[in-house]
């Protein structure tokens, strides 16, 4: 326990009335502190802030910029394939008109070729008939003034005489078939 | 807590309580010197706050890491907390940063004398000294008024002293009384208030001492000896109040001495 003679050894100072020994050491140490702190302290404590400032914002401009640059790259990546995408289909579709022209051609190259056929062949066929009608008329001639000649027993040699009978009755035939087949085709 | 082992002392009567005037003894323990007036604990306390201070802050910033470690951070919480809260925001942008230094050596200084006083065997806030906080108010006190004669001259004093918008009559009252709230009753209140503070702390501190001993150790009774334990307990919330208490009086200190530059600095717009 603090005892009575320590405690009345300080005297009966007030409170407020100071040591003046204190006040110059308390003064003078917080002189010399603030020394230290101008000096010392604060100056790096000042450069350290802002040296994190930099370092901060340096990166984030760096990480701005890579992501711009992401960004970037990204948009070409996604154009070229939108690019692509555009290119395969035309092709595809070029691809598809032109095989059609080529199957539309080919068809009408074959329905042209059928047709030339076609009329060749009626061509030779309409010749050939032409010629076998013409021989047969010259052996139906030749054949009917011999079996005339023949059945007749006389002689008509006189040539010009009897093709001209030839010539009649041909005609006379020829008439006769021309009918028939106009009545056919009315019927 | 206290009044509850000064009721057991008066019933007793045999316990003289410590008076204001007896724990405001300087020195307690008995290793403190008389040299002539006397270097007493409180002056090597204040020695040693100083030497705390330079070695910490020092230490905590010496490899100015950009990623700080946990010493440094706490560090730079210090600093960022006086220069943010009670430089820029008080000061304003443009000068804030001449008076950081200042306001960042009074908070820490204030700061960790007046935390000596939660510390056993130191035990004792520095500024529970009136002469500590006179210092300190003085060194305020002259550096805010320099100031504004600095930046104003002699105009300072009516910018300080007459109130703009107030009729002319009045004047006669209300000049007398700003000369003597600003330039006087201010200092007066700047340091009183602290000094007063770490004083009541340490009454505290004092009387549940001497009580706690005197009814544990000079009390034949049991009830008597457990009362004294009560008190230590009831002690251990006033001990974190007390705490505090250091804490905000070095805040409001420094916050005051941001605002009274800032008025000088800016006397103009009051």
């Amino acid at each position: 326990m603090i005892s009575a003679d320590v405690l009345h050894a300080a005297g009966e100072a007030s409170p407020l009335v100071p040591n003046p020994w204190e006040i110059l050491a308390t003064g003078l140490g917080f002189i010399v502190l603030m020394i230290v702190v101008v000096k010392f302290i604060v100056p790096a404590f000042e450069k350290t802030y802002q040296q994190r400032v930099e370092a901060i914002e340096g990166g984030l401009n760096k990480a701005e910029e890579a992501q711009a640059e992401a960004e970037a790259m990204k948009a070409r990546y996604e154009q070229s394939l939108a690019d692509a995408h555009a290119e395969a289909s035309r092709l595809r579709e070029e691809a598809r008109a032109e095989g059609a022209q080529i199957v539309a051609e080919h068809k009408e190259k074959a329905a042209a070729e059928a047709a030339r056929i076609t009329e060749q062949a009626q061509q030779q066929i309409a010749a050939e008939r032409q010629q076998a009608f013409a021989s047969l008329r010259q052996d139906v001639g030749t054949l009917a003034t011999q079996l005339a000649g023949r059945i007749v027993g006389e002689a008509l040699d006189d040539d010009s005489r009897s093709q001209r009978v030839v010539d009649r009755f041909l005609a006379d035939l020829d008439a006769e078939q021309t009918d028939q087949s106009r009545t056919e085709a009315a019927q | 807590m206290h009044s509850l082992a000064l009721a057991a002392a008066d019933n007793e009567g045999g316990f003289t309580p410590p008076t204001l005037e007896e724990t405001h003894l300087p020195e307690i323990l008995p290793w403190m010197a008389e040299w002539g007036t006397g270097f007493g604990k409180q002056m090597l306390m204040i020695v040693l706050s100083i030497v705390l201070i330079w070695w910490f802050f020092s230490a905590a910033i010496r490899k100015r890491a950009l990623v700080p470690s946990r010493l440094q951070w706490l560090a730079e919480s210090g600093y960022g907390f006086v220069r943010n809260t009670m430089g820029r925001d008080v000061i304003g942008e443009k000068h804030f940063m001449t008076w950081v230094p200042l306001l960042f050596g009074i908070f820490f200084f204030i700061l960790v004398n007046n935390l000596f006083g939660a510390i056993p065997l130191l035990q004792l806030p520095s500024f529970s000294h009136v002469g500590a906080a006179y210092a300190m108010a003085g060194i305020v006190w002259i550096l805010w008024v320099g100031v504004g004669f600095q930046k104003y001259g002699l105009r300072y004093v009516k910018l300080v002293a007459v109130p703009s918008g107030v009729p002319k009559p009045l004047l006669i009252l209300l000049v007398p009384l700003e000369i003597l709230s600003n330039f006087i009753i201010r200092p007066v209140t700047h340091s009183l208030r602290l000094m007063a503070v770490m004083l009541a702390g340490h009454v505290i501190v004092m009387l549940v001492g001497s009580g706690a001993e005197f009814l544990i150790t000079q009390q034949e009774s049991l009830a008597m000896n457990a009362t004294g334990v009560l008190v230590l307990l009831g002690f251990i919330p006033m001990y974190f109040l007390e705490l505090a208490m250091m804490i905000l009086q070095a805040f409001v200190f420094t916050l005051l001495t941001a605002v009274y530059l800032q008025g000088a600095l800016e006397a103009e717009a009051h």
